[in-house]
């Protein structure tokens, strides 16, 4: 890796170690180039399809994969591939906003819970395991009935249906961490709960958390993407991923592309995450 | 065991209960006026009379308190309020679309646990490390894939390339095909996953080295000895794989048109019919209490040591 030298000496050895890990794994080197390309054209989209995702010629409708037009067209002569790299900034901002409530709001409760303990930790607790007997689906379903529609609203839905499992993956951190002797020095060394909270507990019981936030990352997509289908999410000219599906739907046997390639990117998405989560999971447990 | 099913039986309420309970908080104490969703978008040309008569109809005057306990009571009768879309019963809406789904999602597990059930068997019994390898990267796939996308797909390749399944109706075994594999795949996937990675622990297991050195064949071995122990730890999946089965017939009812409880949420989710949610949720939960019941009660008969600790 030859950018790595510019890092410093100490990084060096770390950088060339990782390069190594991923370049033995062919699987894992096609996930992460298929992540930075999705995060490409969700951050700068212009630069992967530069035409105008909203405007379409009329003439070119409904035509299939070609040169000009690499996913075809719709059925108002719009560029599919225009509007799939340029709908990937709704969908990833509505994954990353859906992680984001159920790590913040999860981890916070299970922080709480574990570190206070008690009655407060009884009932938390007992509240997680009755939402997890609803399936998420229709957790995020029931929140967006009462919270109304729209993408954000519908990646809110999806994290708060992902609250539990990071409330109860903290909670065990938590109290394996509170145990451990160096809190019980701080402790007896004077140092107040608050500073042992945050100086103490929380980085050391975090890591397993953000590997389940990496995990989540993919169930979010799919999830996002569902609602989005079933006409939750964002109105229909806005290109977005599961929006994309739903409209293609009614060409299911006249315009194969419509639908196809769409799905095939979250799909092609879902698995790229999936593995690189694997592999940090995988990394994190070796270290142990 | 009496005194062990009675607190089974229990447990089971407490999770209805507490169900019903956050279900309310969820769906009528979030922002969002339940008011002007009961009023159907009417109250731009009602008169204030009118909203205050509406208001007073559901109770809405009352105090919360008052409000939940009105709510829980007419639950605990078996009145889960009426639909403000078609105003029929809630019950009677859902279990007149519940016979659909559940022939669905009943064709859906048998598919998936005799899909799940072969990919995990054939990855781990196979001694040809290509196909293994292929094999195990299978469930990986199957989660990765958007239900809609899956459904979309095979309407397009059978349906109207092959001409051979319909693509969309309720009507006989021939349109349950389509909608069940598409259900099965996640599920599935998820069964693989979890059952070949328990048989490759059993397998390595001191009982398959005895099993082996009296001289039982592979098959019998792989079959009778670590099937019977790895398909525990699936068992326990089970009440988990059968909610989010239920719930998949939201996506999978409205990609094949189909009736059901599946179409019936999403249009509730859509009109924002909030009894109508609340009784699919309610629904959710007792299947998932039903079905833990029963994989409690059938754990002895499968695995002798936990009956004696019971």
């Amino acid at each position: 890796m030859t950018t790595a030298t510019g890092f410093g000496a100490r990084v060096v050895p770390a950088a060339r170690g990782h390069a190594w890990f991923v370049v033995r794994r062919p699987g894992l080197l096609l996930s992460l180039v298929v992540l930075a390309l999705v995060l490409l054209a969700a951050v700068f989209p212009t630069l992967l399809a530069d035409g105008d995702p909203l405007v379409g010629t009329p003439r070119e409708r409904l035509q299939g994969p070609s040169g000009a037009h690499l996913f075809g067209t719709d059925q108002l002569g719009r560029d599919l591939f225009t509007r799939v790299v340029h709908g990937s900034s709704l969908s990833l901002r509505a994954t990353v906003v859906a992680v984001a409530v159920a790590l913040v709001v999860g981890g916070g409760l299970g922080l709480v819970a574990g570190f206070v303990g008690g009655w407060l930790d009884a009932v938390l607790m007992r509240t997680v395991d009755v939402v997890q007997a609803i399936p998420r689906l229709l957790l995020s379903l029931a929140l967006v009935s009462a919270l109304g529609f729209g993408t954000t609203k519908v990646a809110i839905a999806v994290g708060v249906a992902s609250v539990a499992s990071f409330a109860r993956v903290m909670r065990a951190e938590v109290l394996r961490v509170r145990s451990s002797v160096y809190v019980e020095a701080a402790r007896a060394s004077g140092v107040r709960s608050g500073a042992i909270l945050t100086r103490h507990v929380l980085p050391n019981a975090s890591g397993p958390v953000f590997v389940l936030a990496a995990l989540e990352f993919g169930v979010a997509i799919l999830s996002v993407s569902a609602l989005s289908f079933l006409g939750f999410g964002a109105p229909p000219p806005t290109p977005e991923w599961g929006v994309l599906i739903a409209d293609g739907r009614g060409f299911v046997a006249t315009a194969w592309w419509l639908t196809t390639f769409p799905g095939l990117v979250i799909a092609a998405t879902v698995l790229s995450a999936n593995r690189v989560s694997r592999a940090l999971d995988g990394e994190r447990r070796r270290e142990r | 065991m009496r005194g062990y099913l009675l607190r089974r039986l229990l447990q089971a309420v407490v999770v209805l209960w507490a169900a019903f309970t956050v279900s309310f908080v969820v769906l009528y104490l979030l922002p969002g006026d339940s008011l002007s969703i009961r009023l159907g978008g009417l109250e731009g040309t009602a008169t204030p009379a009118q909203i205050d008569a509406v208001r007073a109809e559901y109770g809405l005057d009352d105090p919360l308190y008052l409000q939940y306990a009105h709510a829980l009571g007419d639950a605990l009768g078996g009145d889960l309020g009426r639909s403000a879309q078609t105003g029929a019963p809630v019950v009677r809406t859902i279990a007149d679309a519940l016979p659909q789904t559940l022939a669905l999602t009943g064709c859906a597990m048998v598919l998936a646990v005799l899909g799940g059930g072969a990919v995990a068997l054939a990855a781990t019994f196979t001694r040809v490390r290509a196909l293994r390898q292929v094999l195990l990267s299978l469930p990986a796939i199957g989660i990765s894939m958007p239900g809609f996308w899956v459904g979309l797909l095979l309407v397009q390749v059978v349906s109207f390339q092959w001409g051979l399944l319909p693509a969309m109706g309720n009507e006989g075994f021939e349109s349950l095909v389509l909608p069940a594999i598409t259900m099965a795949l996640p599920a599935g996937a998820m069964i693989a996953q979890v059952l070949a990675k328990s048989l490759t622990t059993e397998l390595a297991e001191p009982y398959v080295e005895t099993a082996r050195a009296k001289g039982a064949g592979r098959v019998r071995i792989h079959l009778r000895h670590a099937l019977r122990n790895a398909s525990l730890p699936a068992l326990t999946l089970a009440a988990v794989v059968a909610g989010n089965l239920l719930m998949e017939s939201v996506v999978v009812e409205t990609v094949f048109s189909r009736a059901g409880v599946g179409r019936l949420t999403a249009a509730a989710v859509d009109t924002q019919d909030l009894a109508v949610v609340q009784g699919v949720v309610l629904l959710a939960a007792v299947v998932f209490v039903v079905v833990a019941l029963v994989v409690d009660l059938l754990y002895p008969l499968l695995d002798p040591r936990v009956g004696r600790t019971v």
